[in-house]
């Protein structure tokens, strides 16, 4: 620790203020402060400071979704070699390195790709650099497919980042969550490689392997969708042996970093718990209307029971770890009771009625990103008409 | 009186060094300064010159903008030096004082038998009105205007704070009286906010005034807590607010006819070998006090308390309105991965770090930031710490883009900046929550005036 001291100090100079480096110092500054929390002390206002900072908030939220990151490689692994049949013969490391192998490039992708543009923005502007991306950075691969290329994620990134943050003012400031913007930008420029029954499971063979005979890829949406028999049992669903994008399919997992999130009061519980219940609601509502349903495949998805929706999809993984971004939602107590409750909502709403988007909990949460400040608005209004009315019994007495 | 009203929301930091409650002897200080920056929003004009004589109560400066409001001397003695800064504003007057204190006489008069007038006349003549403040803009009462109420808030909740019922032993008369002289400054009531937690002293029991107990953790000290818990200020009322032992110095006017600034400062924190009670008149230099007292380390000497005090060096001198002198770590060394690090010895009310896990512990804190200056992203943390029905983070953001009628909308009449201390403390982005919030009160005091 002394050795990175003296690095960072030796090097120092260069990018102060004269130096041959100025322009670079947020990027010194970064790692400077990612190596050691700076030691300056408060100057004004009150003299003893709240341990937390922005460094450790991100972290922790971080620590919450590497159970889920875990558990994808492996499903991505073990989807693969039951897809060739293998599933049986391969150990349980096998399948984790064959996901591994796939996934960690594409964390490398993403990291490196949003925290380079991050970067030379921060340079542009001389900003600080901030810590928003680490958590974006880390969500972006765990809500796309196994398959998609590289140099999509790479653009997914750069889109993300440019225009769903930093033409807002960066970390803070930005009203979509940046990882859904990566998504709904990678869905609507290449749907054929982020929709569809073979985008979810890596079917690609070595020499003497081939796929079964009767494989289908689809995920259980699709197949509720389309109409198509649901091959997975509930409690596949809920413990996540089944195709979806890499870091979702497993409510399990997403309750593990729910956990750490509601446990260290970093994701909102009133988020959370709204959603939960709003998506309920909406799956009762169809459980009661399935019957007038206009066609046979959407009766059968209505009438699926409204708590089976909750393991089904992204839905878990989005309430949890994208609903409750603090910057993209409500910001007030009361607007994160309703915000939560209508994400639950429509997230079930999209998906049932709109076959197009079986995966509905990205459009509701980007929905109601875009709807928070409108919710706030309400919220804070009806705390000032208070005190208007307020002032207006003091006047009258 | 017998109904405790409870606040809810708050944190008591509980921290070493708390005062046994005994009265320590310390060679008394020499000198004494009155600093202009003690009174926000206020213009000073030099009423003396270096080398003048004064007697205690005679005016040093006055408000350029309402010449009735003049701060008295806190002792008799020679102006030795007039410290001014940049601009040549006056950072600090420092008196060299008298052995023994000589008093101007203003004549003693019980108040109950004065008019409304005449007591503030007298208040104002030997410079004490600046002991007054009032709400909003937390700054020194305008004489002019009649308060809705007077509000005296007799505990103090913030960390190491004097304790009350300590302080006013020995000075109940001098309490009543000058309780006494406030109820004839309003056509409302005399409110006393009293520690629910606790059995109040008598002497808090004066007759004509309403008396409210208040439960709960820190902020429930604060008079703009108990205000808003009680009767919330709206826009266009005055509420005054006078610190307990300003009441005292009140009560001695109308008892002596002297301006007898002599106050209990508790000297506390964990770099005090023995933390006590200390008497010194306002104003008091800190280095006789401190003098074989502290640890031999980096300190940060703080008039006041860690959330609102002042940071003044081992000479410097007591703010006008602090009972309070703490002494702290300075800290500020760089901590290796500080980010993922325990920290089991800091502070913090986020389950994120661990120290939640003893909730009774008492901290030994240095004044580290803990992080750097971010722009606002988590939400509803300042909301754990701020008992008002107001919503803070709107608040202060209406103050950055300067929009007052947001602001005034929003509640700012009811704040002041110790209110929204904790807010600052406990911030995840580092934002300068009592620095903007002062901001914003200047701002709406020079579009509006007091």
């Amino acid at each position: 620790m002394k050795l990175f001291k003296n690095i960072l100090d030796s090097v120092k100079p260069h990018f102060e203020a004269g130096g041959k480096l100025e322009k670079y110092y947020p990027v010194y500054d970064g790692f400077a402060t990612f190596l050691f929390t700076p030691g300056h002390t408060a100057h004004s206002g009150a003299h003893v400071r709240d341990a937390i900072d922005l460094k450790r908030t991100m972290v922790t939220v971080i620590f919450a979704m590497i159970p889920a990151l875990l558990f994808g490689m492996w499903n991505a692994g073990n989807l693969h070699y039951s897809a060739l049949g293998l599933a049986e013969s391969m150990t349980f490391m096998d399948k984790f390195l064959w996901g591994a192998i796939k996934v960690v490039p594409m964390l490398i992708v993403s990291y490196g790709v949003g925290l380079g543009v991050e970067f030379i923005f921060c340079i542009i502007k001389g900003h600080q650099i901030q810590e928003g991306f680490l958590v974006s950075g880390m969500l972006i691969p765990l809500i796309m497919p196994i398959d998609l290329p590289l140099w999509m994620l790479a653009i997914s990134v750069i889109f993300a980042v440019v225009i769903g943050k930093e033409v807002f003012g960066g970390t803070g400031m930005n009203i979509l969550n940046p990882a859904l913007t990566a998504r709904a930008f990678a869905f609507f420029a290449y749907p054929t490689y982020m929709s569809g029954d073979k985008v979810w499971i890596n079917t690609s063979t070595d020499a003497g392997q081939s796929v079964v005979d009767g494989f289908s890829g689809a995920t259980v949406l699709g197949d509720y969708a389309t109409g198509g028999e649901v091959q997975y049992s509930t409690m596949d669903m809920f413990l996540g042996f089944i195709p979806g994008s890499i870091g979702e399919t497993s409510t399990l997992m997403v309750l593990v970093g729910a956990a750490i999130l509601l446990y260290t009061g970093i994701g909102s519980w009133k988020i959370m718990f709204s959603g939960v219940i709003g998506a309920l609601a909406m799956g009762l509502i169809f459980n009661t209307f399935a019957e007038y349903a206009i066609s046979p495949e959407q009766q059968a998805f209505m009438a699926v029971p409204a708590w089976q929706q909750l393991i089904m999809g992204g839905f878990a993984f989005g309430i949890v770890f994208m609903a409750t971004d603090p910057v993209s939602a409500a910001q007030t107590e009361r607007g994160k009771w309703i915000y939560g409750f209508l994400v639950g909502f429509f997230a079930i709403a999209i998906r049932v009625f709109n076959p197009a988007y079986p995966e509905g909990i990205m459009l509701a949460i980007l929905f109601m990103n875009v709807m928070a400040p409108l919710i706030d608005h309400y919220v804070v209004q009806a705390n000032i008409n208070k005190r208007k009315k307020r002032l207006a019994t003091v006047k009258a007495a | 009186m017998s109904e405790v009203i409870k606040i809810k929301k708050g944190v008591d930091i509980k921290l070493q060094g708390e005062a046994e409650k005994i009265y320590a002897s310390a060679d008394t200080p020499s000198t004494y300064a009155l600093k202009p920056s003690d009174f926000p929003g206020i213009r000073m004009k030099l009423k003396v010159k270096e080398g003048d004589e004064v007697l205690a109560g005679d005016p040093i400066f006055f408000n350029k903008n309402r010449e009735s409001v003049t701060f008295g001397a806190p002792v008799s003695g020679e102006i030795a030096e007039v410290v001014r800064g940049e601009k040549r504003r006056i950072l600090e007057v420092r008196i060299l004082a008298d052995k023994e204190i000589r008093y101007r006489d203003y004549g003693a008069a019980d108040p109950t038998s004065l008019s409304r007038d005449e007591v503030k006349g007298k208040i104002l003549e030997a410079g004490m009105w600046p002991l007054i403040k009032q709400r909003p803009y937390n700054i020194i009462a305008n004489p002019d205007r009649v308060p809705r109420d007077i509000w005296v808030s007799c505990f103090d909740s913030a960390p190491l704070a004097a304790d009350a019922d300590f302080v006013v032993h020995g000075q109940e008369e001098e309490f009543q009286t000058g309780i006494k002289a406030l109820m004839q400054l309003t056509d409302g009531k005399v409110h006393l906010g009293l520690d629910g937690k606790t059995n109040p002293s008598e002497a808090f029991k004066v007759n004509g005034t309403v008396m409210h107990r208040f439960n709960g953790p820190h902020p429930a000290g604060n008079p703009g807590v108990q205000i808003h818990a009680v009767a919330p200020i709206n826009k266009g009322e005055t509420v005054w607010t006078v610190g307990m032992q300003e009441v005292i110095m009140l009560g001695r006017l109308f008892k002596s006819g002297k301006f007898d600034a002599q106050r209990s400062v508790v000297l506390a924190g964990a770099q005090v070998n023995k933390p006590r009670y200390h008497k010194v008149i306002v104003g008091a230099n800190v280095k006789t006090l401190l003098e074989g007292n502290v640890a031999d380390a980096k300190n940060r000497y703080i008039s006041g308390n860690v959330l609102t005090g002042t940071q003044i060096s081992s000479e410097g001198y007591l703010s006008y309105y602090d009972n309070q002198l703490t002494v702290i770590p300075e800290g500020g060394e760089d901590a290796f991965f500080g980010w993922l690090a325990p920290n089991l010895n800091r502070f913090s009310i986020s389950r994120a770090l661990f120290n939640w896990m003893m909730p009774n512990k008492r901290l030994n804190l240095d004044a580290n930031m803990n992080g750097e200056e971010r722009a606002f992203v988590v939400t509803g943390e300042y909301e754990k710490v701020f008992p008002f029905e107001i919503y803070p983070v709107q608040l202060l953001k209406s103050i950055m883009v300067k929009d007052i009628e947001a602001m005034e909308n929003l509640g700012i009449y009811e704040v002041a900046e110790e209110d929204m201390a904790l807010c600052e403390v406990v911030c995840t982005s580092k934002i300068p929550v009592q620095d903007t919030l002062r901001e914003g009160l200047d701002l709406m005091l020079n579009e509006l005036g007091d």
